[in-house]
């Protein structure tokens, strides 16, 4: 079936103006008449939130952490893009555009990325007048700073703690509605089924994480804003709770899950050092504008990088891309780093990280400047490792950090399922096989702020209202759903841990299915899982009961998908027989081994339907058309 | 730097729930890397517990890069342990001996119950914020971002108490269970900069007003807030609270 993206028609620069005209406004006193359930209090759900909450809707928020405040969001270091040309230095929107559609090596929505540009300028404003204390300049004007894959300096950021920053806005705007009785906050909640009545979606069960109760919410319609799966890899730089839970229990109800296989490998962490090891962290893209990347010429070099002189030193980013240098993106730079590793260059104890050099920033700028640019990170950097960047050099390595792929949603960020939305990290859309640094919290914001509220209104105004409450008979049914398998997993009684089947996941994951792959270490890994699975459901041990506090449960349930949804990552990875972005087939890459797309064949969204826990999804096409932009090998030469 | 082996002997307070009255556990652990965070130290005993058949210690995480603010607990006596401006999830056991005898604790506050173990409920923070904590704007109405020049000193100082994670090692800290500290940093990222100041007086009183409410005990200048803040969050914005408090009370008509 090919699915329809409901883009507006028109010239791009007009559609989203003219698509805000067409739709149905609800009238504002009417509004109140309607309850929002929002999944996620992240940049994207906090954002929705207080948003709708603002517009007069009746707002219903969960989150599974302790306080909306705690979202992973928080975490993101860099920055926020936005096409405001501060610095003259010759963006714009369309820039923004072309530049992240490029970035996504041709596998995003054009219309969506367009709009995202748009209104990427008006987030700045309005986070502006929240109180964020973004960065500024000796006149006392916002400062910018270039980021990898941009050839202009557009990313607006407040020391490396960007996401904190904006979250604890959207946080602060969502506090002030739940003061105003529009809100009612849900935290220490998960949500563990969305309820179908008519095809609509009209609510969900939660489990209360400290009381153990299962609890039902009816809605006119139903946000997801939960982030992403990268946890479905075990060793992510995603907090610990991130989970694919909420999306997969979605898709098991009929919502289309859209390239799941497109998963971002961030090329600045710090490598991994233990099997005890539960995540890894992040190193801010931004550290890439001063810190040069290198590996020793020669394989098997033991010695200590200060030892070894300038002309042995393989500055590889610099060599392959002089144009982009070390800002290339993200899936650029973290495949040349394997490759690096892969040929023995690699350094430290395990062999597995480059060296991410700040010698020469600090000779030229001093180190007080780059303290300032940096401190945060560096500390980080030496409370984990031990070593000091200023001193020598940091070991770097690429981790899962984001993915691309998520449910599937038209230009109104509605699922195929009415009344059921998908923003943020959660949905599919706007950046294609690769993202670029600095967009999520652009998209996540964007979605919540300024796309959501307005699209919204059009799908409530233009349904009948249908009062459905928590008695009826779909609820009555998910409840037991839900019921069944809380009970199943504390029933097993096995010998092996949660975290010991997701550890062996992650690590299936991440040789088949990471940074490159392989149809037949794909094929491999289907089989793996599939095994791995089986004795999940017989040998895995959940200590504790269901009507109590009780982490081990919340965690082998979040496994428990994982294991299943990991299948349809393979499933599309298998399907996708091209390289682009962050998906990179081994059997198609250039003379140069850059990813090599196949247009012809995979110009598309490919969106799957579930159809039972041991039965192969069904394939839907969304065909992609380019209008605005020419389809081109990427070269950031 | 390679990794060493420890023995630890562990000191865990056990509660069932906030009713329970709770008690300490001792447990022996073994073999753990030098290069573990605390929390990994946790998830190394929890693993160990779960395969014997007990029930393994419920505690607060999630970012475990120090900056979400979920985890906390009180190591020998220390929110989130010795180690200066650090979270529990950042503290390594490259920080203690072989030997050592550690004693773990939950964040200890009447306005913070047990939930379990180590986990407690930190939900009146949020409603400190609630009473004022944000700038009341709606998304959509706001001027071009750079129309207000914000002195860049001004910025900084607003970032530095904006730094705030929310974690409540400060009100743990406190003798007196206050949480002037992680209501001064909301309250001078707003006052610092000009998109705060229009509400300034009325969030003073409000914020105030709810801190008390929620069972907060008052500043005696102890300074404990501050030596145990993993963000280092510095004492002078609780002057600058007082200030804007005192400004509120007597020189505005905010009530």
């Amino acid at each position: 079936m090919l699915l329809d993206g409901k883009v507006p028609t028109g010239p791009l620069a007009e559609k989203w103006d003219r698509h805000r005209f067409d739709l149905k406004l609800v009238n504002p006193a009417n509004k109140r008449k309607f309850d929002i359930i929002v999944v996620g209090t992240g940049l994207a759900g906090g954002s929705a939130a207080a948003t709708l909450a603002e517009l007069g809707y009746n707002v219903k928020a969960f989150c599974f952490q302790d306080s909306p405040r705690r979202a992973h969001s928080i975490a993101a270091q860099g920055g926020i893009n936005a096409a405001k040309n501060y610095p003259n230095d010759g963006d714009s929107i369309w820039r923004l555009f072309y530049d992240t559609v490029k970035g996504g090596d041709f596998r995003a929505r054009e219309a969506n990325v367009y709009r995202l540009a748009q209104v990427s300028n008006h987030i700045i404003d309005h986070c502006v007048a929240q109180g964020i204390p973004f960065a500024r300049d000796y006149g006392g004007l916002l400062a910018n700073r270039s980021f990898g894959g941009a050839q202009v300096s557009r990313t607006f950021y407040a020391r490396g703690q960007t996401g904190q920053q904006l979250l604890l806005g959207a946080y602060g705007s969502l506090m002030r509605q739940v003061a105003a009785g529009k809100v009612r906050m849900f935290p220490r909640q998960e949500m563990l089924d969305v309820v179908i009545v008519d095809g609509h979606a009209k609510g969900i069960v939660t489990r209360n994480l400290i009381s153990g109760q299962l609890e039902r919410h009816a809605a006119d319609a139903v946000v997801l804003a939960t982030g992403g799966y990268g946890n479905v890899f075990f060793l992510s730089t995603n907090a610990m709770g991130s989970n694919v839970t909420a999306a997969f229990r979605a898709y098991r109800k009929g919502a289309l899950f859209a390239n799941p296989c497109f998963t971002q490998i961030h090329p600045t962490c710090i490598p991994v050092h233990g099997t005890y090891q539960s995540k890894l962290t992040l190193m801010s893209e931004s550290l890439r504008n001063d810190g040069r990347v290198w590996v020793p010429k020669s394989p098997g070099d033991k010695r200590k990088p200060s030892q070894i002189p300038e002309n042995e030193r393989d500055y590889y980013l610099e060599r392959k891309y002089p144009s982009f240098g070390n800002l290339v993106p993200r899936d650029v730079a973290s495949r040349n780093a394997k490759a690096q590793c892969d040929k023995g260059k690699g350094v430290g104890e395990t062999g597995l990280a480059v060296y991410l050099d700040f010698a020469d920033a600090i000779a030229r700028d001093g180190q007080d400047v780059i303290a300032r640019k940096y401190g945060n990170l560096f500390q980080m950097y030496e409370k984990i490792t031990g070593d000091d960047p200023y001193s020598t050099p940091m070991m770097i390595y690429p981790a899962v950090h984001y993915t691309m792929g998520g449910l599937w949603v038209d230009y109104n960020l509605m699922s195929n399922i009415p009344g059921l939305f998908v923003i943020g990290e959660a949905n599919f859309s706007d950046h294609g096989a690769n993202r670029l640094g600095a967009s999520a919290l652009m998209q996540g914001l964007a979605d919540g702020y300024f796309v959501l509220p307005y699209t919204i209104g059009g799908y409530l105004s233009g349904t009948s209202k249908a009062d459905v409450t928590t008695s009826h008979p779909a609820f009555e049914t998910s409840e037991q759903e839900v019921r069944a398998m809380v009970d199943k997993l504390l029933g097993i009684g096995g010998k092996r841990t949660v975290d010991d089947f997701h550890r062996r996941l992650g690590l299936i994951m991440w040789e088949y299915c990471g940074m490159s792959r392989n149809n037949a270490g794909l094929e491999k890994a289907q089989a793996m899982i599939q095994e791995l699975r089986s004795q999940f459901w017989q040998d895995v041990t959940v200590p504790g009961s269901a009507g109590d506090f009780n982490q081990s449960l919340e965690r082998a349930g979040r496994v428990a998908d994982f294991l299943e949804f990991a299948e349809l990552m393979i499933i599309d990875a298998l399907a996708r027989q091209e390289s682009c972005g962050g998906h990179f087939n081994e059997g198609y890459q250039t003379p140069e081994n850059e990813a090599l797309r196949n247009d012809e064949a995979y110009c598309h969204v490919a969106a799957w339907e579930y159809r039972g826990s041991d039965a192969a999804p069904t394939f839907h096409k969304e065909p992609l058309t380019f209008e605005n932009v020419h389809l081109s090998q990427r070269s950031y030469k | 730097m390679s990794a060493q082996h420890l023995h630890l002997t562990l000191k865990v307070w056990r509660q069932k729930g906030p009713r329970d009255k709770g008690h300490f556990d001792t447990l022996q652990v073994r073999d753990i890397s030098t290069d573990m965070s605390f929390l990994e130290m946790l998830d190394v005993v929890n693993e160990q517990l779960t395969l014997e058949g007990k029930e393994p210690i419920a505690f607060d995480h999630d970012c475990r890069e120090g900056i979400c603010g979920t985890c906390g607990a009180v190591v020998n006596g220390r929110p989130h342990g010795a180690l200066k401006g650090t979270t529990l999830c950042q503290l390594h056991m490259r920080h203690f001996q072989n030997d050592d005898v550690i004693a773990i604790e939950p964040f200890r506050a009447m306005a913070f119950k047990v939930i379990k173990d180590l986990a407690v409920d930190r939900s009146a923070f949020d409603q400190v914020i609630q009473a004022g904590g944000y700038i009341s704007v709606n998304a959509g109405g706001a001027q071009d971002a750079n129309a207000t020049p914000v002195p860049q000193d001004r910025a900084e100082l607003a970032m530095d108490a904006a730094q705030c994670i929310g974690c409540g090692a400060c009100v743990a800290a406190c003798p007196n269970a206050s949480a002037m500290l992680f209501v001064s940093a909301k309250l001078s990222q707003m006052a610092l900069l000009p998109q705060g100041r229009p509400e300034a007086a009325q969030r003073a009183l409000a914020m105030v007003r709810a801190m008390d409410r929620m069972g907060f005990g008052n500043c005696s200048n102890e300074t404990e807030c501050e030596a145990e803040c993993p963000k280092e969050i510095n004492i002078t914005n609780i002057a600058r609270l007082n200030r804007e408090f005192f400004k509120a009370g007597f020189g505005s008509r905010a009530k």
